[in-house]
């Protein structure tokens, strides 16, 4: 193959963002999965959405905008779930739809939209400027670094929250910070496949190698795999067939899911086996 | 002398204005294993989830003698295994990577031991001071028969498996007190024997005090060393002979459960 396009600058960014990006995704994802809160990042992108729409209105760099924003929505809205008893499908509604609006607000306030937004809207990464790139590395390995240092209690706070609080975690603490990495990470995202298909980025390489029936050490790194190898073939691809990098990324991710999933009913993977003792105690 | 791990006074919970336990005092000893009797709805858990700092309560729980911010420190050397742990069903955690999550820090045991050691108690400890974190896994593992499931996912282990595998997580912290909330109700007598004679063996080697509630009276009386009698108040607190002969206190309790019963079956 041709390799000609690593020689190109714009490439070599588009590709280091990538797999920087696409790596903090899986970790946090993984966790976001588990906790039943796989359109949390999908309700944070929207929201970072109004904080760029804010970013372009007061003539600031709009990531700073965004990051802002969707960290304080992220806290504001779990400190809300905790003391009103908010569903989290419906906390999710809330905040997906009052970021969006308020993107859409702001944008018809300064006139129009741009094709600044659209880019943003659906990825742009091969548009990604030094600053933006440099950005996202910082953030990237920020967000790697602290999950990395927090995974014992989070791995048991994922697991079972009261048994993490008797077991001396200050769960609180660390949900707001969770939470709080997940908004920054959802920002760092933006750039690669845009705010409607980040999801796609959380969820589709951790329930995949979910699926594979391996310990949480090995299932990460499955999941690391896959998305790395789904963003570099994507970007890749859609060079030389002149594709949406984001749509091509997604997709693959899309083709990994299901050929698991058929591999998993062909009996490739141990599956669950669910004893009648395991059902009569869960009816208790 | 031997001290007391657990000190419950007058401890009163209410939920919604309804009192779901009420002024209960009673002391558990250093190596004693109390079981604690009682029908459904008797407030046993809402007793256990106070004392695990789970549920806000009026009165005083001390451990070791202590309350406050060391009680804390405490709190977290307690193995609780619950009735049932809901975990979600597709987790990604061999039984391996469950009972690590039980490790506590070297500095948390430390802070723990300093305590202990300071109110003149006894810590019991299961392995090693050497052990690593891994050894003493594999250890746990051992003690409660799952050494060969080590790899297997938690989810695909039978309920009863899995109790084991949460008891040999409790385990890994060392823990200076076990609190077991019906830990095997609803699954089969061999795993439920099998079960017991593991809970017989950490009471009975590792010396660590445990307080276990549980339906199966027969089981109770094999076991404890003392027994608690409750429905929302305290019955009976003492020793397991005295219960057990007490015909009066034994007619109430098996009135109370086969009311239950027929209440579940009418409904």
């Amino acid at each position: 193959m041709n390799l000609d396009i690593l020689s190109y600058g714009f490439m070599q960014r588009a590709l280091l963002t990538g797999i920087m990006v696409s790596i903090t995704c899986s970790i946090i994802g993984l966790f976001l999965v588990l906790k039943r809160y796989s359109l949390f990042g999908d309700a944070l992108s929207h929201v970072a959405f109004g904080g760029i729409a804010l970013g372009y209105f007061l003539n600031i760099y709009p990531i700073w905008t965004a990051f802002a924003v969707s960290v304080s929505a992220a806290l504001g809205m779990t400190k809300l779930r905790k003391s009103t008893k908010i569903s989290g499908d419906a906390a999710i509604a809330v905040l997906l739809s009052s970021g969006f609006a308020m993107g859409v607000l702001l944008i018809s306030a300064s006139h129009g939209f741009t094709i600044d937004l659209f880019s943003f809207l659906f990825g742009s990464i091969l548009l990604t400027s030094m600053q933006d790139t440099l950005t996202i590395l910082a953030v990237s390995c920020g967000v790697i670094v602290t999950l990395i240092a927090i995974r014992k209690p989070m791995i048991h706070f994922t697991f079972d929250e009261e048994q993490a609080k008797v077991h001396g975690i200050p769960i609180e603490k660390l949900n707001y910070l969770f939470v709080a990495l997940a908004a920054v990470t959802v920002i760092a995202t933006m750039r690669l496949v845009g705010i409607l298909l980040i999801s796609a980025l959380i969820v589709l390489p951790n329930i995949t190698s979910i699926m594979m029936g391996k310990g949480f050490k090995k299932t990460m790194m499955i999941s690391i795999s896959l998305s790395v190898t789904a963003v570099v073939a994507g970007i890749t691809t859609s060079y030389y067939f002149n594709l949406a990098p984001s749509g091509t990324i997604v997709m693959l991710m899309v083709a990994m899911f299901v050929g698991t999933l058929i591999a998993k009913h062909a009996g490739l993977f141990s599956t669950k086996i669910l004893t009648n003792e395991n059902n009569s105690l869960s009816s208790n | 002398m031997s001290m007391n791990a657990l000190d419950v006074e007058n401890v009163s919970v209410s939920h919604n204005g309804v009192l779901a336990v009420n002024k209960i005092s009673f002391s558990v000893q250093e190596g004693d294993l109390l079981g604690i009797v009682g029908p459904n709805g008797a407030g046993k858990t809402t007793l256990f989830r106070a004392i695990l700092g789970l549920q806000s309560y009026q009165g005083k729980i001390k451990l070791f003698g202590y309350e406050g911010n060391q009680y804390t420190t405490l709190l977290s050397m307690i193995g609780y295994v619950p009735q049932k742990v809901n975990f979600e069903p597709n987790f990604p955690a061999t039984v391996f990577d469950v009972v690590a999550m039980g490790i506590l820090s070297r500095k948390k045991l430390a802070k723990g031991a300093a305590l202990i050691q300071s109110c003149g108690c006894c810590w019991n400890r299961i392995f090693q001071t050497s052990s690593k974190d891994s050894e003493k896994i594999e250890e746990a593992l051992k003690i409660v028969g799952l050494e060969s499931f080590k790899d297997r996912r938690i989810s695909e282990l039978s309920g009863g498996e899995q109790q084991r595998a949460f008891i040999a997580k409790a385990l890994v912290k060392e823990p200076l007190l076990m609190i077991l909330d019906e830990p095997v109700t609803g699954v089969d007598m061999d795993v439920q024997n099998k079960f017991y004679s593991v809970l017989r063996k950490i009471n009975k080697e590792n010396k660590i005090t445990i307080v276990w509630s549980s339906h199966d009276l027969t089981a109770i009386s094999d076991l404890a060393t003392r027994v608690a009698c409750m429905n929302r108040d305290l019955f009976f607190h003492g020793e397991k002979e005295e219960f057990f002969a007490n015909k009066d206190l034994l007619k109430t309790y098996s009135e109370s459960a086969m009311q239950m019963h027929m209440h579940k079956h009418d409904m």
